[in-house]
């Protein structure tokens, strides 16, 4: 039976042994529940725990390992001249063998022995199913696919045979344990806590499956293209994938990482300013109705999808910027070609730099407001203006919280993608012209890895290394962040 | 009184001594002009956010109205099925010619005689292709209609749309239009006669994609996205609010919960292209996941949004009064059940708002979908989440590379539909806080 029918009647079984579990206790106080230890619903949930959680268990473990199991039985079914072929052909011949299985069902007893006569007909039956298979099949595949075929139906029917087995005699065993002086309360909580340890690790997981998966990846890209070359070359052209093993491409960083670097830079440029000069207004000198009208208004900035900007800065930003090039170059030298592209550094670096501009001025407003009152009162009081307040007293003290804060919204100026995937541009150059089209990393990235690929070129594992490289640059800028925030509030403490 | 107020004053300072120079009128410029700076930088960003949602509104509005031609057609024998073999050979139903069938109706609505070629070229120019799916679907859902002649409503072509909602500048020379006179003259006239008019554009959000602009519409993105929601809003709450109960009301202070805390805060910061590298690698290269499923894009949307939720939800934990757990324990209630009786309903509206917020951030992200394929061109409704589709913010990606002038529109048409649904999901936010939050 399917999987999830499985799981279906294993959460029945729970249903029912909840139930059992709460009349069996409800039997023993005989209807004094100052008798039982917990109240009659813990002893349900325990026996329903009982029944259901070793067999969910079991179940996972057994479809983790099953696949492993079946494909080397599979694999030692092959024929010894096959056996000797490398381990590429070898997977080529267990990937036709595993189609050839999945459409064995729906064949009719005649048409496999037609082809068990003909193994070169099975192409064309298998097509007139709707089965692509690749090559031409050998006639050792078609056993191969039995076998395969047998030993997931005996694997299956095993694996529920057991669960279904497991979840009765749990529910058997916690039913007997039942009995007034049993800490069910006790024992459900336990697996709770455990449960809720089990959620908070996925924090962990997750960033262990980025570096790891990542990880193998860039590595295996690194066996294929040397590590320094990708690091400190200057030239970026991957070619295609298909090209041919002699022409591998060439994977510099150095043009990509500049871009970014540079595309950032344009964008901090706009957003430092008018964020910061934002947050001083918004917490020095706006009144409470202001602030709290001009202060959300600011933040819906951050709530658009970056999509949007992206297309706000490919339709509108962009073509603005060039036709405006092109009358000013137009009124000074007569001549009306633009010289903004219409994908440029700038045009992408203002998008983006309104993107941030509310990062950085909640941000900078937190740490603004944070500073304690006694400082500003004393720079008052000593005949200040609050201008030279805020210039000599308050934004000293709050330099190393806003530089954290800064420093958190460039690594998000880095790792920002829409934005710079429509209005950036693709071409791969080193150049210090804003008005022209520059690419970055995260680009290369979507640029890499859309479209039809396989997992073995480095056209398309570079995208790994790409991306393990902008997370530890990111990681890196916010882990500081973090630290030099975290140091500072606790200067005021 | 005010006299001798005045009087005194006047007094006074006449009698003070001349106060030593400190610039006050240089510094005074100073500050009005730094409160300026201020000022012109808040200024700076709400233009932008105006030009940005103005720049959408403008050219995306009209997308809500489609231009339709509603005419009555005749299913002629002779064009779909010259040789009468639709008995035998069910090919001759789909592969008929069915736009010669409008087109013939149009020449005859205008006047146009059957031998001038030139002329029905520019004829069948002014309705979509799309005709041809949809009369050959009535066709072939009701054979018996061959011969008649019923009243059907077709698109009319993308250039017709622009050109009948003003978008074209008909200054400019012939030649260089997508629209020739003729075709602007037959327009007019049509609309007078009522044939040609706008309606409201029901396909926009019923259609999947087509390379056709009028054609296309965001049915598969926004069943993908509502797929997506799902995904994340099932996985990402439970898991999100066990996580933060277990940090905020059990967790003892040791090493592992300060990695998990530090973890969690760096999560909440990693680009979000990198989440999509990681389903890539481990949901469809390692698990064997479909590509292009909903599926994949729930579960890594779901570890994109999880850090933002269990922020949330920790912060909401915060805010109930210590007092509620010193009376539930006091009361000889368990942790447990002092927590999940009365903390976590307390904390409740709290966590919500939060969990909105997240869903609303994942709705509109793209970057990660973009790597685990989602991309695709699906022109049919997923019917399972395991079916290849895309999202709305996809999709909107999709169009903005798309060429055409008529796709310009759709593009904003689909980020004004984005829009209004995160405004109504963070609406609802605000509404739930307002509604619900109580403050100790």
């Amino acid at each position: 039976m399917s999987t999830t029918l499985l799981l279906a009647i294993l959460l029945v079984i729970a249903a029912v042994a909840f139930v059992l579990g709460r009349m069996r206790a409800g039997a023993l106080s005989q209807g004094r529940s100052s008798a039982l230890h917990s109240r009659p619903n813990y002893y349900g949930a325990f026996v329903a725990l009982a029944a259901f959680l070793p067999s969910l268990i079991l179940v996972a473990v057994w479809l983790t390992i099953s696949p492993f199991v079946i494909n080397s039985a599979v694999r030692d079914t092959f024929p010894q001249e096959v056996k000797n072929q490398s381990e590429a052909q070898q997977s080529l011949a267990h990937g036709m063998v595993t189609t050839i299985a999945r459409g064995l069902p729906f064949l009719t007893e005649e048409e496999i022995a037609g082809i068990r006569q003909d193994p070169s007909t099975l192409q064309s039956v298998f097509a007139a199913r709707r089965f692509a298979v690749a090559a031409e099949a050998q006639p050792y595949m078609l056993d191969s696919a039995a076998t395969l075929n047998a030993m997931s139906q005996t694997s299956r029917t095993t694996l529920s045979a057991l669960a279904l087995l497991l979840s009765i005699v749990g529910a058997f065993f916690a039913l007997r344990m039942v009995a007034p002086r049993f800490r069910a309360r006790n024992q459900v909580e336990r697996v709770m806590l455990w449960s809720l340890l089990l959620a908070s690790s996925i924090a962990i997981l997750t960033t262990v499956g980025i570096v790891a998966s990542m990880a193998t990846e860039a590595l295996r890209f690194f066996t294929m293209v040397p590590a320094h070359e990708f690091f400190f070359g200057t030239v970026w052209d991957p070619r295609f994938a298909g090209a041919g093993a002699s022409s591998s491409g060439q994977f510099g960083l150095i043009p990509l990482l500049a871009g970014t670097l540079y595309i950032g830079f344009v964008a901090m440029l706009v957003a430092v300013p008018v964020g910061l000069f934002a947050a001083i207004y918004m917490a020095e000198y706006a009144s409470p109705r202001m602030r709290s009208t001009a202060k959300p208004l600011l933040e819906v900035l951050a709530g658009i999808p970056t999509i949007v900007y992206g297309f706000f800065a490919l339709v509108t930003v962009g073509p603005f910027l060039r036709d405006i090039s092109a009358q000013l170059s137009g009124l000074v030298t007569g001549d009306y070609t633009s010289f903004i592209e219409a994908q440029s550094v700038i045009t992408a670096g203002i998008v983006m730099g309104i993107m941030l501009i509310p990062y950085v001025s909640s941000l900078s407003d937190d740490i603004i407001t944070a500073v304690p009152r006694a400082l500003r009162d004393g720079s008052l009081g000593l005949g200040a203006t609050r201008s030279e307040t805020i210039k000599r007293v308050i934004l000293p003290a709050a330099l190393p919280g806003i530089v954290g804060a800064l420093l958190m919204t460039a690594s998000r100026a880095i790792g920002e993608t829409m934005i710079v995937v429509l209005a950036a541009g693709v071409a791969a150059r080193m150049q210090l012209n804003p008005f022209e089209p520059m690419t970055t990393v995260t680009v290369k990235i979507v640029n890499q890895l859309t479209g039809d690929l396989e997992f073995t070129s480095p056209q398309t594992l570079v995208a790994f290394a790409l991306g393990i490289t902008l997370f530890c640059i990111t990681l890196a800028l916010n882990i500081y962040a973090l630290y030099i925030v975290r140091k500072y509030r606790e200067q005021y403490e | 009184m005010t006299d001798i107020a005045q009087q005194a004053s006047g007094q006074i300072i006449a009698k003070a001594p001349a106060r030593r120079d400190i610039g006050i009128r240089r510094r005074y410029a100073a500050e009005r002009r730094f409160r300026l700076y201020g000022v012109a930088a808040i200024t700076f960003g709400l233009v932008f956010l105006f030009l940005l949602l103005w720049s959408v509104l403008s050219k995306g509005y009209t997308a809500f109205q489609q231009t339709e031609l509603t005419l009555p057609i005749t299913f002629s024998q002779e064009i779909i099925d010259p040789n009468n073999k639709r008995e035998t050979d069910p090919q001759v139903l789909q592969t008929a010619n069915y736009p010669v069938l409008v087109r013939n109706a149009l020449a005859e609505k205008l006047g146009v005689a059957s031998s001038n070629r030139a002329a029905l070229r520019q004829v069948s120019g002014l309705f979509s292709d799309s005709a041809r799916v949809e009369l050959r679907d009535m066709v072939m859902s009701d054979p018996s209609i061959i011969g008649k002649t019923l009243p059907v409503t077709v698109l009319a072509s993308a250039n017709i749309d622009s050109a009948f909602k003003g978008q074209f500048d008909m200054t400019v020379d012939e030649a260089s239009r997508k629209v020739s006179d003729q075709q602007v003259a037959w327009m007019d006239q049509l609309a007078k006669e009522g044939v040609l008019a706008k309606g409201f554009n029901t396909g926009l959000f019923v259609n999947g994609n087509s390379s056709r602009p009028e054609a296309a519409g965001l049915g598969v993105a926004l069943i993908g996205s509502l797929y997506l929601m799902g995904i994340v809003l099932v996985l990402s709450l439970p898991i999100g609010v066990a996580a933060s109960i277990y940090l905020e009301e059990f967790a003892p202070k040791n090493r592992l919960t300060d990695l998990i805390e530090v973890n969690i805060n760096n999560l909440a910061a990693v680009p979000s292209i990198v989440y999509g590298l990681l389903g890539l690698a481990v949901f469809i290269n390692f698990a064997g996941l479909p590509r292009s499923a909903p599926l994949v894009g729930g579960l890594v949307l779901t570890l994109m949004t999880l850090p933002t939720i269990i922020i949330a939800t920790r912060a909401a934990l915060r805010a109930v009064p210590p007092s509620i757990r010193a009376a539930a324990l006091g009361l000889g209630a368990s942790k447990m059940q002092t927590t999940f009786h009365h903390v976590l309903p307390l904390a409740m509206p709290g966590i919500l708002t939060g969990t909105i917020i997240g869903l609303a951030h994942a709705l509109g992200e793209t970057a990660p979908l973009l790597l685990i394929g989602m991309v695709a061109f699906v022109a049919n409704v997923p019917a399972t989440p395991l079916d290849p589709s895309t999202a709305l913010p996809v999709q909107i990606y999709m169009w903005a590379n798309e060429a055409e002038r008529a796709f310009v529109e759709r593009t904003s048409g689909a980020i004004i539909v984005l829009l209004a649904f995160l405004v109504i999901m963070n609406l609802g936010a605000i509404l739930l806080r307002r509604r619900f939050e109580r403050r100790w």
